[in-house]
């Protein structure tokens, strides 16, 4: 932990934090504070241990939770698929023979990793947090140096609390302006994929500023840096402020009493120095964002709710049943998904909430609501937002990844078309020839109404 | 892990964009746990390129669109390739966590310029094997050669072969033991729940 006079980046001074040996052959050695487990990506990891006879280094740094393949109906007894069961009691198992804290199904404490770790407060400004899971970059919404990992690299985090990582360069996007009514960080994040492409952040660190990133909620800014891989960089962050402290007080895991004024008075000096050099910069107009919605395979192709679908690529056009030419609005829709490490959290489930009142899901559609974790399915339903859906024609399920990764049973058929809340719409993403549209809790909820994509706006017109 | 050795052998083109992990290793068999034998998921819901790859005899090396391998960080993408026989791949650029998932496999992904990618693809399209060295960071195609860039410190460690996390070990243990003494002493509130050794 060096001082250093010369003007920082966020990112700078977050990697200078944590270098234990600087530079070999382009890498830096660099320390992890926190890594998340879950069942999917660990298997591996675990067998690394046992075949070079390692232990866990600090299992306390380490936290474990089935996510991916768990089922969300049907919580209770057995999980019924066997490979299923058998990789969540397979993880169970590895946690118990390396002394790993695992959340169980069946507890409060489970959900997404990405949702429960801010939840229980394991996520901190200014730590270094990994996960064998691409959307770690969630976690930099806190201002922690948070990005995913392969599963040999999640065993090397397990034996040795380090990682050799090049250093990324400074990407700066700057949303100047106030967002629309209706308009929220989802559409800011698709917006920005759509500018600059889904590699177009490759090699960088990105670091969010501006006013609409600073009024976002701690929920909001999750979603944002969430989909910052999907812009192609590892790590996407937001200088912690007053918002992230008094969203993190009090949390299980977070620092308590004096320890607390200790880190809070660390955290407020995590920022990026004013005259700090970015690599490059992008600026966006946020007040200028209209509701955005994917048209192709790809998060970059995306569009406004309000325009015609622009000439893609003919495979993803072909994969996804569009025409060029056409307007995206009034594309009939079969699935409705809210849910996901991007949108399933308390905001979240009140935004969609906030369009259904009273009003119920077209025929036809196939809706679903997928808290993020069990906390949050608990708040809802204190809130009688569950009642809310389940009234509307949704159903109401158990936390867990579900139909965005669509390897627990919950899937889209093929052909069918899915408007989703999650955050990506890959060929066969959310099943075997589904066809995915990317958008916002409250452009979901507000299609699955109407039974095909409409612009939310013109909902409270 | 074996260190890489020079080879000549012929190559599989794949020129498509942003082609995802979704779409070499599918969600659905992610619930697999173990690492061997994955290969036969690979690119399983793309039917006519596996015809296509298995028609050309299984060739070592793949050249590929920009951003191969975005998507999900899951490492069955690479033990997928690697168990269908790939060795090397060949882009303009890569998801960044899948390229290093490739180095700590001792898969090659060597970036390489449009231009040059493009007339190496042409020739490989014609049958002309290729000869691969990373030392050099070279691939001689009919006569030409063609330059790729694999960071440094993946090269060294797929030319030697080496155990990252046991290096990491016995080259750094005292490095790391005296990080986090001064972390303890710095940020105390990362530390609560652990007893002093």
């Amino acid at each position: 932990m060096t001082s250093q006079s010369a003007p920082r980046t966020l990112y700078d001074r977050l990697w200078d934090a944590h270098t234990v040996v600087r530079g070999e052959a382009g890498k830096d050695l660099i320390y992890i504070d926190r890594h998340l487990l879950h069942e999917v990506s660990t298997p591996q990891s675990f067998e690394l241990l046992r075949d070079n006879a390692l232990t866990v280094r600090r299992p306390v740094t380490q936290l474990a939770v089935p996510d991916h393949a768990v089922p969300t109906s049907e919580r209770g007894g057995a999980i019924k698929g066997e490979l299923a069961r058998k990789q969540v009691a397979l993880l169970e198992a590895n946690c118990a023979e390396f002394g790993i804290e695992y959340l169980a199904l069946e507890g409060e404490r489970q959900g997404i990793v990405h949702v429960i770790s801010p939840e229980q407060g394991f996520t901190m400004p200014g730590i270094s947090l990994v996960c064998g899971d691409s959307h770690t970059a969630t976690h930099g919404a806190f201002g922690a140096l948070a990005f995913g990992i392969g599963a040999s690299e999640c065993g090397t985090v397990m034996a040795t609390q380090t990682l050799w990582q090049a250093r990324n360069r400074n990407l700066r996007v700057h949303y100047a302006g106030q967002l629309q009514p209706h308009v929220t960080t989802k559409d800011m994040i698709l917006a920005l994929i759509g500018t600059i492409g889904a590699g177009g952040g490759i090699g960088h660190a990105i670091e969010f500023t501006g006013e609409a990133v600073r009024a976002a909620s701690m929920e909001a800014r999750m979603t944002l840096c969430n989909m910052g891989i999907e812009a192609g960089s590892r790590v996407a962050l937001v200088a912690p402020d007053e918002t992230t402290f008094a969203w993190l007080k009090g949390r299980p895991r977070a620092p308590q009493g004096a320890m607390w004024d200790q880190a809070v008075a660390w955290w407020r000096t995590l920022r990026s120095d004013d005259d700090a050099v970015f690599d490059r910069t992008v600026e966006i107009d946020a007040a200028a964002i209209a509701p955005q919605v994917t048209f192709g395979t790809s998060p970059d192709q995306v569009m406004a709710v309000d325009g015609t679908v622009p000439a893609g690529p003919a495979r993803a056009l072909d994969y996804m049943g569009l025409e060029a030419g056409k307007p995206i609005a009034g594309i009939g829709i079969d699935y409705a998904f809210i849910g996901s490490c991007t949108n399933s959290r308390i905001e979240d489930l009140r935004a969609a909430a906030g369009v259904i009142r009273g009003r119920h899901v077209a025929e036809g559609v196939t809706a679903m609501v997928v808290p993020g974790s069990t906390v949050t399915k608990h708040q809802a339903e204190a809130e009688g937002l569950d009642k809310l859906f389940e009234a509307a024609g949704f159903a109401w399920h158990h936390a867990g990844c579900s139909l965005c990764v669509a390897m627990n049973g919950d899937f889209v058929p093929e052909g069918k078309r899915s408007i989703s809340t999650s955050n990506r719409n890959f060929e066969g993403r959310q099943g075997a020839g589904a066809r995915t549209h990317l958008a916002s809790p409250a452009m979901v909820a507000a299609a699955a109404i109407a039974g095909h994509i409409v612009d939310v706006r013109k909902e409270f017109a | 892990m074996p260190g890489f050795t020079p080879f000549t052998a012929p190559a599989f083109v794949l020129a498509e964009d942003d082609v995802d992990t979704d779409i070499i290793f599918p969600a659905r068999f992610l619930l697999h746990t173990e690492r061997k034998g994955l290969g036969r998921f690979a690119f399983h819901d793309r039917p006519a390129l596996l015809e296509a790859y298995e028609a050309a005899g299984k060739p070592p090396v793949l050249l590929a669109g920009a951003n191969f391998g975005c998507g999900s960080s899951r490492e069955h993408a690479v033990w997928s390739l690697d168990g269908m026989g790939l060795t090397a791949v060949f882009a303009p650029s890569f998801g960044e966590i899948f390229r290093g998932n490739c180095a700590n496999n001792g898969m090659v992904a060597g970036m390489m310029e449009p231009a040059t990618l493009a007339a190496l693809q042409a020739l490989a399209k014609t049958g002309n094997d290729l000869a691969i060295d990373l030392a050099a960071q070279t691939v001689t195609c009919a006569g030409q050669e063609f330059a790729f860039t694999v960071p440094d410190s993946d090269r060294e460690m797929l030319l030697a072969g080496w155990n990252n996390t046991t290096r990491i070990l016995a080259l750094h243990g005292q490095d790391i033991t005296a990080f986090e003494k001064a972390q303890r002493s710095a940020a105390p509130w990362l530390w609560t729940e652990e007893t002093e050794a």
